[in-house]
């Protein structure tokens, strides 16, 4: 571009088409569960507000179980997706 | 409220402040190419890098904002929380690799990577610009609040303080340095959260039924600006009274009155079975004198911990359609809005590669999401603390540590602080970079050697900064957390549709892309200003009048405007594919 004439310090790395596909793939799996979860929450605030007061399980209302959920899920699946692209990065440092 | 300052908070953070402006000083000369301004010359470790994003995402509005929503009203500020984490699943799973794939400083060029035009730069520098204003309105108000209670000064001294350190440290050092604080800074917050949730379980619940905690309390502006609060001249001394702080429960389950250290999930069933006095809060105006209540009112836990207890949120327990549906359009905005954010966008070229990307962004939703859970607690650990400032919700976090001793109130004010700067550093090299780089250098083509280039940079983030500063004041007494909601529908209308389709799409035009981020841009931007919510906050109209006054269904854009910037970008590109793209 244009605009500023060196690049970044670092050399532009080297990818492997069909690893980044792979990824993107995953990603894309993984985005779809965590949506369906979050506009499940929406839905229910939006349409159902009641069944949020509800309390199923350890004296806790809906409301708060579906939160701390969304909140860890975001973390589980933050983990499972790294573990599942792991390959990538020994794979890049032995281009490096 | 009138706050005293005391001389240990004050040493604690002076010498915060000074650490902080000492790293920038010290990595400043790390920094003196146009790479290493902008982007840390990609040098940055992926753990680092990730506690950063923390740092950057976990602004004023996650620490001050939500907090105070959630001490003044209960469970609907931590749908903010829930919101501004899920974004994160979207820049992971989504935008993160691809967009290491395609930039090199900016987003523009992430954009740009195929097509070379100007009118992209140009969009994408415009859109960078305003959502990085709208950015730094919440984190002045937050900065403005944090400085009356811990330094006694004027809420516009906070303001310009802020604003001036900041505009210090951007000058001086450039992304480097940003990165460092960022990284401490994040560390620091979600540790010292962790202590203030500990003493809150530790102090567990209590009841306090004293009349004098459960009397109203009023304030009269009188036409010459002079005060009366109960009755008496606003002020600390002998004959003058200033609000009384507030926050306590009226009655625990079995009739108990204190319960002793709790553990969290029992914190939230106690609460959940309790009753908790909130305020209303009621305005009126008489002969230019303008009179607010505050009347306290038991409520059941049940309520204060399910949805639709705010102002913002509270038709979710009518019947009416648009409530749901303002709902829905924040939620929305919020999930898409992280992925669309400059100031995080910058921070995957601070990185060497694609797979510290995704580390980084993993290290990052792990932090920021176990600050979020500790939000709830220290939201409801707040509102029944009994050191809540009812003229400004804002400053429940920082009271709320205050409650727990001097030094503690000290630590976390700094923190709070110095989240506060990092966040609007990082903003303002985002700002500053679209500047220089996207609009002077590609679209004004601008001659300009590496030196001119950081130097110019240094320039445009004092113009942001002072823009900021005055905005900052302007927007006194809004909770940062709504204000940022803004800022992640703008981003997410502008800048979303053209990231994710450029990625999955390969009919995407230039005209295509440049197009849905001025559509996206500007109706985001336009249904803000004529929408409810502003004439009644901004404005100053009363709740009935805005009401007649919006000229829009529902306040929150999100829902029209970022499928409207979707459409745009697909008619558009399909009007104008090139020739062969058509056989």
């Amino acid at each position: 571009m244009a605009g500023l004439d060196h690049g970044p310090l670092h050399p532009k790395e080297i990818e492997d088409p069909e690893i980044a596909a792979r990824n993107a793939r995953y990603g894309m799996v993984l985005f779809l569960i965590y949506l369906a979860f979050y506009s499940g929450f929406v839905v229910l605030n939006a349409f159902f507000p009641v069944q949020m007061e509800s309390t199923p399980a350890l004296g806790l209302n809906l409301a708060i179980l579906y939160g701390f959920a969304l909140i860890i899920a975001a973390m589980v699946l933050a983990l499972l997706y790294s573990w599942q692209c792991r390959g990538q990065l020994s794979s890049n440092s032995v281009r490096d | 409220m009138i706050h005293e300052r005391s001389l240990l908070s004050v040493v604690v953070f002076a010498v915060f402040v000074a650490i902080t402006l000492g790293l920038s000083f010290f990595f400043a000369r790390k920094s003196k190419s146009a790479a290493g301004y902008f982007a840390a010359g990609g040098q940055i470790h992926w753990f680092v890098n990730g506690v950063a994003f923390a740092g950057d995402y976990l602004s004023a509005a996650s620490f001050l904002g939500i907090c105070g929503m959630i001490a003044f009203y209960g469970y609907d500020g931590f749908l903010y929380s829930i919101g501004f984490l899920a974004g994160w699943v979207v820049a992971l799973f989504v935008v993160a690799e691809p967009l290491k794939r395609l930039g090199k400083y900016t987003f523009a060029d992430a954009l740009n990577s195929q097509f070379q035009s100007r009118a992209i730069t140009l969009s994408a520098g415009i859109s960078t610009l305003v959502v990085s204003v709208f950015y730094l309105i919440p984190q002045m108000v937050g900065a403005g609040a944090l400085i009356q209670p811990l330094l006694g000064f004027e809420y516009w001294q906070g303001v310009v303080l802020v604003g001036v350190i900041v505009v210090l440290i951007v000058a001086t050092a450039g992304m480097v340095s940003t990165t460092y604080v960022q990284f401490i800074k994040g560390a620091l917050l979600v540790l010292f959260s962790g202590i203030l949730t500990v003493l809150i379980l530790n102090r567990g619940l209590k009841v306090d039924n004293s009349e004098f905690a459960n009397s109203p309390q009023t304030m009269v502006t009188k036409a010459d600006g002079s005060k009366l609060v109960n009755g008496l001249p606003y002020g600390k001394k002998e004959g003058q009274a200033d609000l009384r702080p507030v926050g306590h429960l009226s009655k625990l389950p079995g009739g108990k009155t204190e319960t002793g250290p709790l553990g969290p999930i029992e914190y939230l069933s106690t609460l959940q079975q309790s009753e908790v006095v909130l305020w209303s809060k009621k305005e009126s105006t008489s002969n230019g004198e303008k009179t607010t209540t505050w009347t306290p009112t038991p409520t059941s836990g049940a309520k204060v911990l399910r949805p639709g207890n705010s102002p913002t949120f509270k038709g979710l327990q009518s019947d009416s359609l648009m409530p749901r549906l303002n709902f829905i359009s924040l939620m929305l905005a919020l999930f898409c809005g992280t992925a669309s954010l400059p100031h995080i966008l910058i921070r995957y070229y601070t990185v060497k590669d694609q797979a510290s990307a995704r580390l980084s962004t993993v290290v990052g939703i792990g932090t920021i999401g176990c600050f979020y859970v500790l939000t709830l607690f220290m939201g409801l650990g707040a509102m029944t603390s009994g050191s809540i400032d009812l003229t400004n919700d804002n400053m429940s976090a920082p009271l709320l540590a205050k409650s727990f001793g001097d030094l503690l109130f000290a630590v976390i004010s700094a923190i709070a602080f110095t989240t506060v700067l990092g966040t609007v550093s990082g903003l303002i090299v985002a700002a500053s970079g679209a500047v220089v780089h996207d609009l002077l250098s590609s679209v004004l083509r601008w001659e300009m050697n590496d030196h001119e280039k950081v130097r110019i940079g240094k320039l445009a983030a004092v113009v942001v900064g002072a823009i900021a500063i005055g905005l900052g004041i302007l927007f006194k007494g809004m909770n940062a957390g709504f204000l940022v909601g803004w800022a992640f529908s703008v981003a997410a209308s502008a800048n979303l549709p053209a990231l994710v389709m450029l990625l999955f799409w390969k009919r995407t035009t230039k005209q295509g892309i440049s197009s849905a981020i001025m559509v996206g841009l500007f109706s985001s931007l336009a249904w803000i200003l004529v929408s409810e919510d502003t004439f009644q906050k901004v404005y100053g109209f009363s709740a009935d009048a805005a009401a007649k006054a919006a000229m829009v269904p529902f306040s929150q854009p999100g829902l029209v405007t970022i499928p409207l910037g979707f459409l745009t970008l697909i008619l558009v590109s399909l009007l104008t594919q090139p020739k062969r793209g058509n056989a």
